[in-house]
């Protein structure tokens, strides 16, 4: 009743307070801090916007926010739990997510994964459990794939490829008029990382991937270089923009929107700031990474991004309640909506208005399986020397069998 | 080479100079030029790709404006501050008395100090960086600003004592045993006579300390991190990655945390170069 | 003098305290000790520390492993170690040439003409900039799509250079952005250095025909003897610490062949891939004792003056 009462008083809360106002019941108080990754504008102001309705439902509550850059943040979380830990802390599923629970550094939440959550959230449960226990609670996943120009793939008489065979001959008649065919910045790695994601799947499938980021399989394994072969194909012909090591993955943005190339590998969170940069829907679609070897199921790259609590956590009592309800479909649907995302709650709804995540929705509804990235599905230490060789291979694809051998020495001692 | 003066010069080469003086000037700021004009200039010209026409209409009222009222800016600006003056007042205070007591008293271990902290100031930071940042954890001020200012006080007293001993060494030894007769305590010495001496040793030491602490960046992200307690240098990665990209409003920014130290120097600039220079003259 | 009288009778009390007759020997550590207190426990003790954890496997949380020399060996066959401490040289080496170039701006500002105090702390000021600035704005600089320094050779055709993406030019871009600030640092030690030059001998050797080049290396040079060596010590401290510029520009990249052992370190020690606390200790064992060649000869250099005194 007080809380209802409460709620109709404040103008800008939204149905999805009312609903959940069941936990301003549970009177909090104290000062809750929560770290951020998500520095990038529309998550920014997601974040801020559900942080504010927590904080009105909670007005004993003192919520204190820090936003961190997002490249900024990966070197910095170690860092903060072990010597400053916030209350609440982005971070994301899946191997990523091991270091940290392996130290103890991360609280357990599987008491929040019963009776209804779980059922809600248990697509995600996996990528979530070390050890049969859960240790986050997931926000959003996205699609990866790629958004490409319309306007130029029709005025070239080109149409979205199922088969690297198209992928490549599309490719070929996007040089000859001129342009590149994929932008990226490759400043900070990862999005290398999405290329071999990709190709990896689509060349070796999803088992043999995830057998090599769990460092089961040799890096000069012939398998692993047919993937490269494929890469070298595209680096060959040219496919790239120049001096990608120069830009982030924002600033290799202006390529695609200026025409001088006509796709993007990236996630779905690209579509808000290449929007922002000033192509519309009708000059922006996506399609799914095409088919490489025959017969081997479309697996697709969906990473997870959660929340967690650290376990030197000042005021986990509120933490407990703010993921709680994060997770629920209403605050799901919203966030997302904004984001530009999926929900991970099976409750909560698609943005059907987004051509982009109905897309992505679809996709990955028909996928065999789902990793997480390169980056979260091997160990850190494993990805950094990878993602570094990825990089590597896109300049100077010729040193192809000494970064091979780099990666696999890197194996030998992180798995052992 | 030492160039004629030019006075004596022919009249042909005076006006060759005056004129190559501001060319060669241009040339060399021209990479900071560069980022002050993209500060002054409006989105759309970046968006349109003219990145170096002139400004199609002043932007910097707007720029500079959301770098103030849009960002963290400020309170990293205030961090620096807070972490600063503390700094130079610390280390200043140790370092007059440290200096006053190598350049003054004759004892046997009075070389072996003073080397000891010329030697510590030179070490390099990642030789620190382990034990020191356990040491802030352990005293609990891992990611506050006091951890920081008693790091560089520790640190800097090096600079200063070696900076204060060489200032103390030079000065009138007479004046000392004058008062040393007439039966006046040492501490008085200290502050009746050498400290009014000191002064401005004491200007250029805290010009100069501000300086280098204003634009410590190591430090900063070993210590500390997140707005609440990091100084600008470390602030600024944070303000870019909210908006990369957006050349001119990270321009701005730029300019912005480089500005307090610039204007140090530009109006305390005779004590600087003092300080700088102490020691390039024999 | 009232102080002066006050003191005169404390001395003449008979019974003088344990600290008055020892006045002379102890006040010097009194005054010593806090500056000693703070310096052995932020940097002389820690020096010892980082020695010892170098010893160690430590994530910097749980306990520690002594593993003896094991991170020395892996050192002695990590490409990475190698990288950076190739560039830990190529730095040390062009890093030098801030001071030839300082000399040569100063030379050439050191002329009295209307506004050249302007001119000089304008030449100046980017040594007050701080590195992170000076990082950005070179990573500007140098962009290969809008950056000056590839819009002007784009106007007599060439480029673009990528000049932070390429490992090639990466490491030189870097310094070439270091050389910057400490030029005009140089420039400045030099500068005050010319002002104390001696104009009588100038006057003699040009009597005895000295002029040009040889005016320059016999007669200035030798004058602006204490100006180069700090120039010298302020070089050799700048370019090992070249943290800042390589940790703005390119986080050590392209495929980490921009790093020096400093930036190594810290990857090794703090970032998210790393907190092996036990190797980093080790990288910095190693740049220390780098430094410490170069200590050595400081230290020598400077107990020869004392003497000479």
């Amino acid at each position: 009743m007080r809380s209802i009462l409460k709620a109709s008083a404040m103008a800008l809360v939204t149905s999805a307070a009312l609903a959940t106002g069941a936990f301003a019941a549970d009177k909090l108080s104290g000062d809750m801090k929560i770290f951020l990754d998500t520095s990038n504008p529309a998550p920014r102001a997601t974040f801020e916007g559900i942080i504010a309705q927590f904080d009105e439902m909670h007005p004993d509550l003192n919520i204190e926010t820090t936003i961190i850059d997002r490249d900024g943040y990966k070197t910095q979380i170690r860092n903060f739990l072990t010597a400053n830990p916030p209350d609440v802390a982005t971070w994301y599923a899946g191997n990523r997510m091991l270091p940290y629970v392996k130290t103890g550094l991360f609280e357990d939440v599987s008491d929040l994964w019963q009776g209804e959550l779980a059922e809600q959230l248990a697509s995600t449960k996996t990528a979530l459990t070390i050890d049969g226990k859960q240790w986050g609670v997931p926000y959003t996943y996205y699609q990866w794939g790629m958004y490409y120009r319309k306007d130029i793939f029709d005025k070239l008489g080109l149409s979205e490829p199922k088969t690297w065979d198209e992928e490549k001959a599309n490719c070929q008649k996007i040089i000859d008029s001129g342009a590149k065919c994929y932008t990226i910045g490759t400043k900070f790695l990862w999005t290398a990382a999405g290329w071999f994601d990709y190709l990896n799947l689509r060349t070796n499938g999803y088992e043999f991937h995830m057998a090599l980021t769990a460092g089961e399989v040799s890096w000069t394994d012939d398998r692993v270089k047919k993937t490269m072969a494929n890469w070298r194909e595209l680096i060959d012909m040219g496919a790239f923009i120049d001096d990608h090591t120069a830009y982030s993955w924002q600033e290799a943005i202006p390529f695609l929107v200026d025409g001088k190339a006509a796709a993007y590998l990236m996630g779905n969170f690209a579509v808000d700031p290449i929007k922002a940069a000033g192509l519309t829907d009708d000059q922006l679609d996506f399609y799914q990474f095409p088919l490489i070897t025959e017969g081997i199921p479309m697996a697709e790259e969906a990473p997870t991004d959660t929340l967690h609590i650290p376990s030197g956590a000042q005021n986990k009592e509120a933490a407990r309640a703010f993921l709680q309800f994060v997770a629920t479909p209403e605050v799901q649907t919203s966030m997302n909506a904004s984001l530009g995302q999926l929900p991970v709650n099976n409750q909560a709804s698609v943005n059907t208005d987004d051509k982009f995540v109905q897309q992505g929705f679809e996709m990955l509804n028909g996928a065999s399986a789902l990793a997480q990235f390169f980056d979260r599905d091997a160990p850190a230490e494993m990805a950094k020397v990878g993602m570094e060789g990825f990089q590597e291979f896109m300049v100077r694809p010729d040193n192809l069998d000494q970064i091979l051998q780099r990666l696999e020495k890197t194996r030998e001692r992180v798995y052992k | 080479m030492f160039p004629t003066p030019i006075q004596k010069s022919p009249r042909s080469w005076q006006i060759t100079y005056q004129s190559f003086l501001p060319v060669a000037l241009i040339m060399w700021l021209l990479p900071l030029l560069a980022v002050a004009l993209f500060s002054v200039k409006p989105e759309g010209d970046f968006s349109g790709g003219n990145y170096w026409s002139l400004p199609s209409s002043f932007g910097g009222f707007e720029n500079y404006g959301r770098v103030f009222f849009e960002s963290d800016m400020p309170r990293y600006l205030l961090n620096s501050l807070l972490i600063t003056v503390p700094t130079a007042i610390g280390a200043v205070a140790l370092s007059c008395m440290a200096g006053f007591a190598l350049g003054i008293y004759k004892f046997k271990l009075n070389l072996w100090v003073f080397f000891l902290f010329v030697a510590g100031n030179f070490v390099p930071f990642q030789i620190l960086m382990v034990p020191v940042r356990d040491l802030t954890l352990d005293m609990g001020l891992y990611n506050t600003k006091t951890g920081l200012v008693l790091f560089h006080i520790a640190f800097q007293s090096g600079f200063c004592t070696l900076f204060m001993r060489n200032f103390i060494k030079g000065l009138p030894f007479a004046l000392i045993e004058a008062a040393r007769v007439e039966g006046i305590a040492e501490w008085r010495i200290f502050i009746y006579i050498v400290l009014p001496l000191m002064k401005p040793a004491i200007a250029a030491l805290s010009v100069l300390i501000f300086t280098f602490i204003w634009n410590d960046y190591f430090w900063a992200i070993v210590l500390t991190q997140g707005v609440e307690s990091q100084p600008v240098t470390a602030g600024i990665t944070s303000f870019n990655a909210q908006f990369r990209a957006a050349y001119h409003l990270m321009s701005a920014g730029a300019i912005v945390a480089a500005l307090p130290p610039v204007a140090m120097f530009f109006l305390m600039q005779k004590h600087f170069i003092a300080g700088l220079t102490l020691g390039a003259v024999k | 003098m009232s102080t002066a009288s006050l003191a005169k009778s404390d001395y003449e009390t008979p019974n003088r305290s344990w600290y008055k007759r020892n006045e002379i020997s102890v006040t010097p550590w009194l005054f010593l000790a806090p500056a000693i207190l703070f310096f052995a426990a932020y940097v002389i003790i820690p020096i010892f520390q980082s020695f010892e954890i170098s010893l160690f496997a430590w994530d910097g949380l749980g306990a520690r492993e002594y593993i003896g020399t094991e991170n020395y060996v892996e050192l002695w066959d990590d490409p990475a170690f190698y990288t950076s401490l190739k560039n830990n040289v190529i730095w040390l080496i062009l890093y030098l040439l801030a001071i030839p170039a300082g000399l040569f701006i100063a030379l050439f500002l050191n002329q009295t003409v209307m506004g050249i105090r302007l001119y000089k702390s304008l030449f100046f000021f980017p040594f007050v900039i701080s590195q992170v600035v000076v990082g950005l704005v070179f990573t500007w600089f140098y962009d290969p799509t809008f950056g000056l320094l590839n819009t002007i050779i784009g106007w007599v055709g060439l480029g673009p250079i990528n000049v932070l993406g390429d490992p090639t030019y990466v490491t030189y871009g870097i310094i070439a952005a270091g050389l910057w600030p400490q030029t005009a640092y140089c420039m400045i030690l030099y500068l005050t250095g010319l002002n104390a030059v001696d104009p009588e001998q100038i006057e003699a050797a040009r009597l005895d025909g000295a002029k040009g080049w040889r005016m320059l290396w016999y007669v200035i040079v030798p004058q602006l003897k204490p100006a180069t060596f700090i120039a010298f010590v302020v070089t050799i401290v700048g370019a090992l610490r070249s943290f800042d510029l390589i940790s703005v520009m390119t986080n050590g990249g392209p495929f980490g062949e921009s790093r020096v052992l400093s930036f190594y370190m810290f990857e090794v020690a703090l970032s998210e891939y790393g907190f092996r606390m036990g190797y980093g200790a080790a990288i910095a064992v190693v740049l220390f004792f780098i430094m410490l060649f170069f200590i050595a000869y400081f230290l020598y250099s400077m107990y020869q003056d004392e003497r000479g005194r």
